[in-house]
């Protein structure tokens, strides 16, 4: 197959990446990029553990494209902290509400979360439930990652 | 002699133990550092695959690699008789032989597939594209077989032989108590039921997954998603190679519960190595995964309970039939748990159970969260709501008359030594339920349900059981722990921080843990059982209090103090009363290293060791202690679309001391969603062996629009096995989920379903609307 070019920024960070046209963003953030925060779990869009921001949209990078987000502004859970390692609300909020067990949501889940105070700050609980219906967990039963997201909206 | 564990610290109050702080792991999982097994790489890697079998049931005639071997980056093509041990044989667990039942672990089938996704062969390539393409060219030629997909039928004489011995029945255990017929004479109700609960699909949401490789000294490392390191051994034996040459280091796990347990990609990363001499990666895909590892029993229960006209019980008959799938596995232990729990929390005067685990050609069944005991605890709870319904009884007014107390003894004559809380737990969860909710509709109807639960911590008590911890202080008075321990979630690593920093009086981000790896961490044995908190926690904390018994003369030399006077906290050590006498921990042991002091111990803890039990009557002791609670569960039901909604959820349970209050309750929402799960929607359906459900889609996981709001009580008694009295949480905390919503559906419906999950179809047929 004939190879592409494909320039997007990652975390704030200017990549040029020559892909196949039927490699998987989720493919090229962990094996090109060493970015291994995006999980695999279960490669057909059903579970979100591979969730990502592009241009401040939550995507399933399992099923994207690398060639589809060319030019585009894409956010791992490895640049959801600040820069010098300052935690963002969101995830100070799911140490707090120990909405952590396993981990392997969690990038997933941080980054639903994330996208949802962008849009609205002041999402009510059946909000929030909507907005993380398509991340499964199967450790905490949701509870704890609800109060984590909720404990982030404005009252 | 039991010790009791309030006396350990009476005499100040904890620091770290029962404070809710996140855990120490908790920070690189919410930056995405934590690197799980597929998140490693080795220079020069190769890929392997797995070929698996295109039928439940079948002779394999011939296995033509050539193609495969041909293909330019493909390394190697393994089947059968390139295993060097192919068959061995496991013994349940790991570190000491038990006898009876002992099952056969084949790595590659060889002459005949039991079940559908059984591995044939396998590959390891240059890219896992290269890989795929390869499997597709080896041609195995198979002869059909019959095969036997039902546990009932595949007891026959004349059925279908699974294996290649002359029963598919693999094990039976009887329970034996008085005199049941006797007992129900005296009955003035008896309910007799069968009960029906499916295969469940474990769904973690880390898919198998480890890599291997030789180093130059001929030590093969095999870094692996895993709930038991200890399989080093399983798989030394598959090479017939030294058991010190296989090293397995186990990183943060995602998730377990269970199927972790057994071998998944070890020995097949350890064989494509030890070919090729090049590092092997394997991940399974979700599809590989749910076809081909194990599942939770489905079993079939009859059960026949009968109580006194004032709801006392009189007797109880219990016939269980497990379906165990295509291989033994743990089977026999599932059954074995599944047996001595066939009673519930009550104490009944008469008492028989027999029980069955029974191979069939369906995907294998082996542990899975709750380990036999949610299954019978769905249907002694529904027995127990019929009682009640025929003797007009309240289910919390029959329940209370017939729990089992502190000092009482199970059916197997086992006498409960520890605290037994199961009568609070459920007064306090109903309680938190309060009063029914009014109907939304007019088609809809309103349930309550109650259902209380126990189920053991620690591992069977025949197994003599151990677990060894190191702990250390450094001379800047940081410590050091270094357990064999698998973190699969629960904070099990974590609560080994909290025991060491409370004894040792060190803030919990200067304890470094260093978990699961059979060269470098003492071992710890599994993450299973519920056994950790216990076994492990009860390890650090005796080599904890050592170190301290080490350091104390000197400081009390260096305080002019006496040294049961001397209080280790915040890094110093004081003077009790007197704070201001404090010196620096680190000057303590500064000076406890210039006069060769030891800084460091290892303790082993050893479980209490029983003989097995007596498998014609069941007397004697299983397991050291038990975890009791209860749910309390309101649905609103749609009678025109069978619809099940669960509107509150209470789950109470005595969790003895919470290490970390946060990780307790953590283990006690996930256990409740994880058996809401199994009441409403989870059932990975089998079709003559063909799994129906191999993916999210068809495979129904609880989402978060699903999980109703839970509010979680946890009792503390301070009177369990575990260190400062703790008892195990993580397996019991889903076992009375499914009962309590089936006893809220009939207490809605005015109709029971005695087959889980409780589907809307179920309903409405209950409901005769189909």
């Amino acid at each position: 197959m004939n190879k592409r070019k494909v320039t997007f920024t990652v975390n704030g960070e200017r990549h040029e990446l020559v892909v196949e046209p039927n490699e998987l963003l989720l493919n090229v953030l962990r094996e090109k990029l060493g970015l291994t925060g995006t999980k695999y779990a279960c490669g057909k869009g059903q579970c979100g553990a591979c969730t990502v921001l592009v241009n401040g949209e939550s995507f399933l990078s399992c099923l994207t494209l690398a060639v589809a987000v060319d030019g585009a502004e894409i956010r791992t859970i490895e640049g959801v902290a600040e820069p010098d390692g300052t935690l963002d609300p969101i995830q100070e909020a799911f140490l707090d509400s120990s909405a952590i067990q396993c981990g392997f949501c969690t990038p997933g889940m941080v980054l639903m979360g994330r996208e949802l105070l962008n849009r609205n700050p002041r999402a009510t609980e059946e909000e929030i439930r909507e907005q993380i219906k398509g991340n499964l967990c199967r450790c905490t039963g949701y509870f704890s990652i609800v109060r984590a997201i909720k404990s982030c909206c404005e009252k | 002699m039991k010790k009791d564990p309030k006396d350990q610290l009476s005499n100040y109050e904890y620091q770290f133990i029962g404070k809710p702080v996140p855990r120490h792991d908790a920070w690189d999982k919410v930056f995405g550092r934590t690197k799980y097994a597929d998140d490693f790489d080795m220079p020069g890697m190769l890929f392997g695959k797995v070929l698996r079998s295109s039928y439940p049931a079948a002779k394999i005639l011939s296995i033509d690699t050539s193609g495969a071997e041909k293909m330019p980056g493909v390394a190697a093509v393994l089947t059968a008789k390139d295993v060097p041990n192919n068959e061995t044989v496991t013994r349940f667990g790991q570190t000491h032989q038990v006898g009876g039942f002992e099952g056969l672990y084949r790595v590659l089938a060889d002459k005949k597939v039991r079940f559908m996704g059984e591995a044939v062969a396998l590959v390891a390539a240059e890219t896992e594209e290269i890989a795929e393409e390869a499997l597709a060219r080896i041609k195995v030629e198979y002869e059909q077989l019959p095969g036997v997909f039902d546990p009932l039928e595949a007891m026959n004489p004349d059925a279908y032989q699974v294996g290649e011995g002359d029963s598919n029945i693999i094990c039976n255990y009887q329970v034996r108590k008085g005199d049941v017929k006797e007992g129900f004479s005296r009955s003035h109700v008896v309910v007799e039921n069968t009960y029906r609960v499916p295969f469940v699909e474990h769904a973690f949401l880390e898919p198998e997954s480890g890599i291997a490789w030789i180093d130059d000294s001929e030590i093969i490392t095999i870094r692996v998603s895993t709930q038991v390191i200890e399989h080093f051994r399983d798989v030394a034996d598959v090479l017939g190679i030294p058991h010190n040459k296989v090293r397995v280091i186990a990183p943060m796990v995602g998730g377990g519960f269970g199927s972790k347990e057994d071998i998944t990609v070890e020995t097949f990363l350890a064989l494509l190595t030890w070919k090729t001499g090049k590092p092997v990666k394997m991940t399974w895909t979700r599809e590989g995964s749910i076809i081909s590892s194990s599942k939770r029993h489905p079993y079939v229960m009859k059960y026949k309970t009968g109580a006194t006209r004032d709801g006392k019980l009189m007797a109880m008959e219990a016939q269980l039939i497990s379906d165990a799938g295509a291989h033994v596995y743990l089977s026999p232990w599932v059954l074995l748990y599944s047996t001595v729990d066939a009673t519930g929390p009550y104490d009944i005067p008469n008492v028989k159970v027999d029980s069955y685990t029974v191979l069939t050609n369906n995907t294998f069944t082996s542990a899975n969260r709750g380990f036999g005991a949610p299954q019978v605890c769905f249907a002694y709870e529904s027995q127990m709501d019929e009682l009640a319904r025929r003797l007009s009884l309240s289910p919390l007014e029959i329940r209370k008359r017939n729990y089992l107390r502190k000092g009482d003894a199970l059916a197997t004559g086992r006498v409960l030594e520890y605290g037994v809380e199961t009568e609070k737990t459920a007064i306090k969860a109903l309680e938190a339920l309060g009063e029914p909710s009014m109907p939304s509709s007019p088609t809809e109807k309103i349930g309550q349900g109650l259902a209380s639960g126990m189920m053991s911590y620690g591992r069977m008590t025949f197994l003599h059981d151990t677990s060894r911890s190191y702990v250390g202080i450094e001379l800047d008075g940081s410590v050091t722990v270094r357990c064999g321990v698998q973190d699969i979630g629960g904070g099990q690593a974590s609560s080994l921080a909290s025991i060491a920093a409370e004894i040792l009086g060190v803030p919990m981000e200067e304890i470094k843990v260093f978990i699961g790896d059979t060269a470098l961490t003492p071992i710890a044995g599994t993450t299973t059982a519920t056994r950790m908190l216990y076994m492990s926690g009860n390890a650090t904390l005796k080599a904890a209090t050592e170190v301290k018994k080490s350091l104390l003369p000197k400081a009390a030399e260096m305080l002019e103090a006496s040294p049961e006077d001397l209080v280790f906290r915040d890094k110093k050590v004081f003077v009790r009363g007197a704070p201001a006498r404090a010196i620096p921990l680190a000057d303590v042991v500064k000076a406890c290293a210039a006069d060769g002091v030891q800084l460091y111990n290892v303790a082993q803890f050893n479980a209490p060791f029983r003989e097995l039990i007596d498998f014609k009557t069941g007397q004697g002791q299983v397991f050291p202690d038990f975890t009791f609670g209860s749910h309390a569960v309101e649905v609103a039901v749609d009678t025109e679309t069978g619809k099940v909604r669960v509107l509150k959820l209470v789950a109470c349970y005595d969790v003895g001391q919470a290490i970390n209050p946060l990780s307790a309750e953590g283990q006690i929402e996930g256990g409740a969603l994880y058996g809401l799960g199994y009441a409403l929607t989870e059932e990975v359906i089998l079709d003559k062996g063909i799994t129906l459900t191999p993916s999210f889609s068809e495979y129904l996981v609880p989402t978060s629009v699903d999980a109703p709001h839970v509010k979680t009580i946890m009792l503390e008694s301070r009177d369990g096995a575990g260190p400062f009295g703790a008892k195990g949480i993580g397996e019991p905390s889903c076992n009375s989920i499914a009962p309590a919503v089936a006893n809220a559906v009939a207490n809605a419906i005015g109709a029971r379903i005695l087959d889980l999950p409780l589907t809307p179809e179920k309903i409405l047929r209950s409901l005769q609307k189909l």
